[in-house]
């Protein structure tokens, strides 16, 4: 499905990504994990196709496709989606308003007629249903005022309308309440299928609990330096990240 | 000296005018038109030394040829293929400033007039008398002077007290520019009566490509507890001028509501002046422009809070694009007795290309102390990060900017109170903007 070899990013002078080597089969589930400041956002973003970061090395193919060559439109219509860290607010834009034309854009690209009103209203009450999301948020402007757990559960409630391939869920934990974390990886759970694969960007170990990853990958200074399974994280629960820096710093340092 | 040509161009109109009016130069009209044309020709047309329009420059406007009261064939099936014409109500049109009946729908009854000014002259002496030029500023403006001196016609809109009125009162303006460039001036007064209710419509369209020149002054009273609706929707083409000074006096307790939406003028410049005579008075003045290709649109607008206990409310935005630019010049005046004032002032602007500009200046000057004013104004791209956003959802980028340009504009668009030409708004910003 997903295959990043040797990818390589940098914003301004800056390098971000050093060399990321990461393949992800259909229906996986991968955990990043990470301090802060190791680059996840920058992959995650460097994947969804943000213009400001600049690839410097290293490819991604996708599904078949060179990723890399595709506009972020054209990703999200080839079935990347991804659930920002920080979701954007957009005044004066329903979230309705907003997904209808995504839906309907992706399905331009794929030559398909677009969903009329009361298709899109049922899939959307369906959807809503599913993630616990009210009716009233979504006729707001899109995250306007929204909470912050508010903020999280539209990401997951748009992940549900648009059914990606590929999930990438960017700290989608952070800042929910025990209920809402809940609700959220039931959303996860739900889009679970042989077919689709997930990407969960986490600092906790909770969150694995609820959506259990088939890998656990630890991303420190721009580079994948440890891989294991779901235990990898109750381990990195314990002990923190200083064990894994020094190995990594260590063999750097022997390599140059 | 500036505006030599031009400035031969009116005089020798001014004389023409006059050789016609044999036995009535004498008349209290008259008097006023020559006092006017005196002034005028003391100010003269506003270069950019003068304060008031440092950054529009009507220096083209010299080079032109104009044709006063050119003739047109402009009929009703050319109407019904212009933009707005399905909009329904009263409505009195001018074409090259020249009342067209065949392109009215006067709709007199006794409680609305809807009258050309030469009627009104005749019909409604003393609202003439009391009204007609009373309100706007000539001492300093001299293209309000140059109206004055200049304008043959117009229309006055007279709504009697205790009357709701429902339907729209729609002034259209077309300029016939198909074959020669014309200059109007035009000049109508709008009463509304004391707990009475309306809503004015004025539509300016072009039909061709030459050049138009339009001077129009429209001045409104708004009697005591009345409501008056203002919208002014501005179509006109890339080599058009726009002049028009709306002049507003409210009384105690009265509501003035305008929106003055630009989405085409090749030079447009608004001013929207009011003068809130009395106490209690509310009003909202909301604004839109959206100027692509070399289009230049300034609007200016002027609060006068003369007395105590109003509020006034203004929010203008603009979108530009291409190498258009904007001006927006916001006076708020708070006198010395308009203690307990509410006034709010609003700009915010979108700049979608490097070329484009926009000059934004708010302009507070209080004398009273117990008053809360604010003003803001704001000028910037569209966010990158919701751009981003929107395409990571499979929008892709020109649809992403589109929707939150139309978004953008829609927070005006919204405050129309007739359903028909928000709809038709709607869809042409929606088209411009893409
Ligand atoms: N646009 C940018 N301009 C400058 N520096 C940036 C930019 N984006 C990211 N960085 C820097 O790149 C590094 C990696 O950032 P990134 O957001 O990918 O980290 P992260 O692993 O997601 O961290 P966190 O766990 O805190 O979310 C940080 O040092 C950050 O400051
Ligand atoms: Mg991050």
């Amino acid at each position: 499905m997903l295959k990043i070899s040797n990818l390589q990013a940098r914003v301004e002078s800056k390098e971000i990504l050093r060399g990321i080597n990461l393949e992800i089969k259909p229906g996986e589930i991968h955990a990043i994990m990470g301090p802060n400041g190791s680059g996840k956002s920058t992959l995650a973003s460097v994947l969804a196709g943000r213009e400001d970061y600049e690839v410097t090395g290293g490819t991604v193919e996708f599904n078949g496709k060179d990723l890399l060559e595709l506009a972020p439109e054209e990703r999200a219509a080839e079935g990347i989606f991804l659930a920002f860290q920080y979701p954007v607010e957009i005044p004066g834009v329903t979230t309705i308003n907003f997904l209808k034309t995504a839906i309907n854009q992706i399905r331009k690209y794929h030559e398909k007629e677009p969903l009329d009103a009361a298709q899109f209203l049922k899939l959307m009450k369906e959807k809503a249903k599913s993630v616990k999301i009210d009716d009233q948020l979504l006729r707001r402007s899109l995250n306007e005022g929204f909470s912050g757990g508010e903020k999280k559960r539209n990401e997951i409630f748009q992940m549900a309308m648009l059914e990606p391939s590929l999930g990438i869920l960017d700290e989608t934990d952070s800042g929910l309440d025990i209920d809402a974390l809940k609700i959220v990886a039931d959303g996860v759970n739900q889009l679970r299928s042989s077919d689709r694969s997930f990407i969960v960007v986490t600092h906790y170990q909770r969150l694995l609990d609820y959506i259990v990853p088939d890998f656990v990958h630890v991303l420190y200074k721009g580079r994948i330096v440890k891989s294991g399974t779901k235990e990898l994280a109750l381990e990195l629960e314990e002990k923190g990240y200083d064990w894994i820096k020094s190995e990594a710093d260590a063999l750097e340092a022997s390599m140059v | 000296m500036s505006f030599q040509n031009i400035q031969a161009q009116f005089e020798a109109e001014f004389e023409n005018i006059q050789k016609k009016l044999n036995g009535q130069s004498g008349s209290d009209f008259n008097t006023i038109r020559k006092e006017s044309f005196v002034k005028f020709k003391q100010l003269g047309i506003p270069t950019v030394k003068h304060e008031d329009w440092k950054y529009s420059n009507l220096k083209n406007l010299d080079k032109i040829q104009f044709s006063f009261n050119a003739k047109s064939n402009f009929s009703k099936s050319d109407l019904d293929a212009l933009p707005f014409s399905s909009l329904e109500g009263i409505s009195i049109c001018f074409v090259n400033g020249v009342f067209s009946e065949q392109l009215s729908q006067l709709g007199n009854t006794p409680k609305i007039k809807v009258l050309t000014l030469e009627a009104a002259i005749e019909q409604i002496p003393n609202v003439i008398e009391k009204h007609y030029g009373s309100y706007i500023e000539t001492e300093k403006e001299g293209l309000s002077a140059l109206n004055n001196a200049l304008s043959n016609s117009g229309s006055v809109i007279v709504i009697d007290e205790n009357y709701v009125l429902e339907s729209p009162i729609i002034i259209r303006y077309i300029s016939d520019v198909k074959t020669a460039d014309i200059a109007v001036n035009i000049h109508n007064l709008i009463v509304v009566g004391k707990h009475s209710e309306a809503k004015i419509v004025e539509i300016f369209q072009t039909e061709g490509e030459k050049t138009a020149f339009s001077n129009l002054v429209t001045e409104i009273f708004v009697d005591k507890d009345a409501i008056a609706h203002y919208y002014k929707i501005q179509d006109e083409n890339d080599q058009s001028y726009h002049v028009g000074t709306t002049q507003v006096n409210q009384e105690d307790k009265s509501y003035f509501y305008s929106a003055t939406i630009t989405l085409n003028g090749g030079f447009v410049r608004n001013n929207l002046n009011l003068v809130l005579n009395g106490q209690y008075i509310d009003n909202h003045m909301y604004g839109l422009y959206i100027p692509n290709g070399k289009q230049h649109v300034d609007n200016h607008t002027l609060v006068d809070h003369k007395m105590p206990n109003c509020e006034s409310n203004e929010l203008y935005k603009g979108v530009l694009m291409d190498s258009s630019n904007g001006v927006f010049n916001g006076k708020i005046f708070v006198r010395e007795d308009a203690q307990k004032t509410n006034a709010y002032q609003n700009c915010r602007n979108v700049i979608t290309s490097d070329t484009a500009s926009m000059n934004s200046k708010p302009q507070l000057e209080i004398w009273a102390d117990d008053v809360k004013c604010s003003h803001g104004t704001t000028t910037g791209k569209l966010n990158d990060d919701a751009i981003f956003y929107m395409q990571s959802r499979g929008i892709p980028k020109p649809e992403a900017i589109r929707l939150q340009l139309v978004a953008f504009a829609e927070d005006v668009v919204s405050q129309i109170k007739i359903e028909e030409l928000r709809e038709m708004l709607d869809s042409m910003i929606e088209n411009k903007l893409k």
